[in-house]
């Protein structure tokens, strides 16, 4: 653990050390690609508790990912019309207060996990990857058919949500608000994987046969994961369309579960900081090699491939000199 | 006579046309070692699987603790003080064999759903499933993952776990398989240790152990039970000594 604690440490600095680089010698871009690797690395590390903790290999997570990030244009959008969001049995008001925005990502996000969590768990291996993209699917078509709320044009969010005693529009700001819910995430997440819950969750990975013999449900304990899981990617969308001022079905796109996989992969499954590794890697190729060819993703697709075949341990682990261990 | 604790009334199981059990009929008391035995592909795991709830039987009724549980799931038996062990190994091979206990430790306490303070360092935790490593001389192999523990280290991991339940019954499957003699005879003791936790439904084809341990002996053959009765009996039964004891009465089962 000691070398994996200084390499995340090192990342966490890096990250906070890039945006602060970026302001001093007046690079704005900077900081919006910190801001936007902080946003990902949250989506991963909620990922990560379903995938590594869990085991539950969901290619949903744009599912979540895309309704938090639509709670948040949502109820912006509503707001700045002055249009209640519903008047009936009582009258709920539209808000850009982010604290409240980020309440109802969270529980809108959360509810969905739980209702495709308890019918996804019904099955596992590749079923269970193939249900969960599907149910994401659903709601991907949802919101290209539903016309209220932009259809396949999405949703602009005219001004950056609102955050007390900050000005979110100042980037760094905002991205010091992305970078402070990552650390909760990221410190949750280890608090988490070494609590009992976590010791249940980490038996229900290894052999769910054991954890149901010893009396403890696989199914009620990954649910619940899955649920946590859903929570951090669904607050992610929120901060996500908040940086881009814009939430689209894009957001909620297999592409997406995809890349949000990828990040968790290329970091490292189970790795504390992999999520933060993959993703600020990916952010990184993509605006590096993503200027010298569009075809990057043939490159990072490769890479992935090498990952995999040798090195389970991801990013992280080749740097804790466990490339291996998965 | 105590009332049993365990009871399997008429219960019956086929695979397609396989019959496994026919009509099996079957009760553990207060105290006692109840072993099954009989040939390879007889009915015996069929059995287990059936009281621990992972197969449901066609018919027939299982009680266990003053209730029936034909219609609870395995999680809600093993809450109810069933406590088994597998014919193949099964534990969580990532954990050490302490975090192994310690996983069976906090399900008896009833608080898996707390998530943020830590567990791999709770004395309340550690040392309970300390105490039970003891018993079954894994003390010094605590700290050892469990994919990396001996065959017979990890089959004693699974009793060990299963103690942690403080359980009402243990359905034991096979425990001294794949044991060398010197294992064997320790697990011998160790069983005959148990009883005074809770009575023990053995199955096991070391005749040795079998022998040395059971205060009753039910014998299957092609799903029924053929006899039952104290070892004496059984030793004498000669349709047992027909179908399946034969002359290697004092000789292992090569399994």
């Amino acid at each position: 653990m000691g070398r994996e604690a200084v390499i995340g440490f090192l990342i966490a600095a890096g990250l906070l050390a890039a945006p602060l680089l970026g302001q001093t010698f007046d690079e704005p871009f900077v900081i919006t690609l910190a801001t936007k690797v902080a946003i990902l690395a949250l989506a991963g590390t909620g990922l990560n508790i379903a995938l590594g903790y869990g085991g539950m290999v969901s290619l949903g997570h744009a599912a979540f990912f895309g309704l938090g990030g639509y709670a948040a244009g949502i109820l912006a959008s509503h707001a700045l019309n002055y249009e209640p969001l519903f008047t009936w049995p009582l009258t709920v008001e539209g808000t850009t207060l982010m604290p409240i925005i980020w309440c109802v990502a969270i529980l809108v996000s959360g509810v969905a996990a739980l209702v495709i969590g308890a019918l996804s768990l019904r099955t596992s291996g590749v079923f269970f990857i193939m249900i969960t993209l599907a149910f994401a699917q659903m709601v991907y078509y949802f919101a290209i058919s539903w016309p209220a709320y932009g259809g396949e044009d999405g949703l602009s969010i005219y001004i950056r949500n609102e955050f007390p005693g900050l000005n979110t529009l100042d980037p760094l700001s905002f991205f010091a608000v992305c970078y402070v819910l990552l650390g909760f995430a990221i410190a949750f997440s280890f608090l988490l994987s070494r609590s009992r819950f976590g010791l249940a969750l980490n038996g229900a990975r290894q052999n769910a046969q054991r954890l149901a013999t010893v009396g403890i449900s696989p199914f009620r304990v990954k649910l619940t994961a899955f649920v946590i899981s859903g929570m951090m990617a669904g607050l992610a969308g929120a901060l996500y369309a908040d940086l881009n001022r814009f939430v689209s079905p894009s957001m909620l796109s297999w592409h997406t579960s995809g890349e949000i996989m990828v990040f968790v992969i290329l970091g490292g499954v189970r790795r504390l900081f992999g999520p933060c590794a993959g993703a600020a890697l990916y952010i990184v190729l993509e605006h590096t090699l993503g200027d010298v060819s569009e075809h990057w993703l043939l490159l990072l697709g490769a890479v992935l491939v090498a990952l995999v075949l040798f090195a389970r341990g991801g990013v992280i682990g080749i740097l804790a000199g466990q490339p291996r261990h998965a | 006579m105590p009332e049993p604790i365990l009871t399997l009334q008429s219960v019956s199981k086929r695979f397609g046309a396989v019959v496994a059990n026919d009509d099996v009929t079957l009760d553990l008391r207060p105290g006692e070692i109840h072993a099954l035995i009989g040939p390879n592909g007889a009915g015996k795991s069929t059995v287990i699987k059936q009281i621990a709830g992972e197969i449901r039987q066609d018919s027939g009724s299982i009680r266990f603790a003053g209730r029936t549980i034909d219609r609870l799931d395995v999680v809600a038996r093993a809450r109810l003080g069933l406590a088994r062990t597998f014919q193949v190994s099964s534990v969580a091979p990532e954990f050490t064999a302490l975090q192994n206990v310690m996983l069976a430790v906090q399900s008896v306490n009833g608080t898996t759903f707390r998530f943020l303070r830590p567990a791999l360092g709770d004395r309340a935790l550690i040392e309970p499933a300390m105490a039970h490593l003891e018993r079954l001389l894994l003390d010094d192999r605590a700290e050892v993952r469990a994919a990396n523990l001996s065959h017979g280290e990890r089959r004693a991991l699974e009793i060990a776990i299963a103690l942690a339940l403080r359980p009402k019954a243990f359905l034991l499957d096979e425990p001294m398989a794949g044991m060398g003699p010197e294992n064997t005879q320790k697990l011998v003791e160790i069983l005959d240790d148990l009883r005074a936790e809770a009575p023990i439904l053995l199955v096991e084809h070391d005749m040795d152990a079998v022998f040395a341990l059971a205060d009753r002996i039910s014998v299957i053959v092609y799903g029924r039970i053929i006899a039952s009765g104290t070892p004496e009996e059984i030793r004498a039964n000669e349709e047992v000594q027909g179908a399946y004891l034969g002359d290697e009465e004092h000789g292992r089962h090569s399994a």
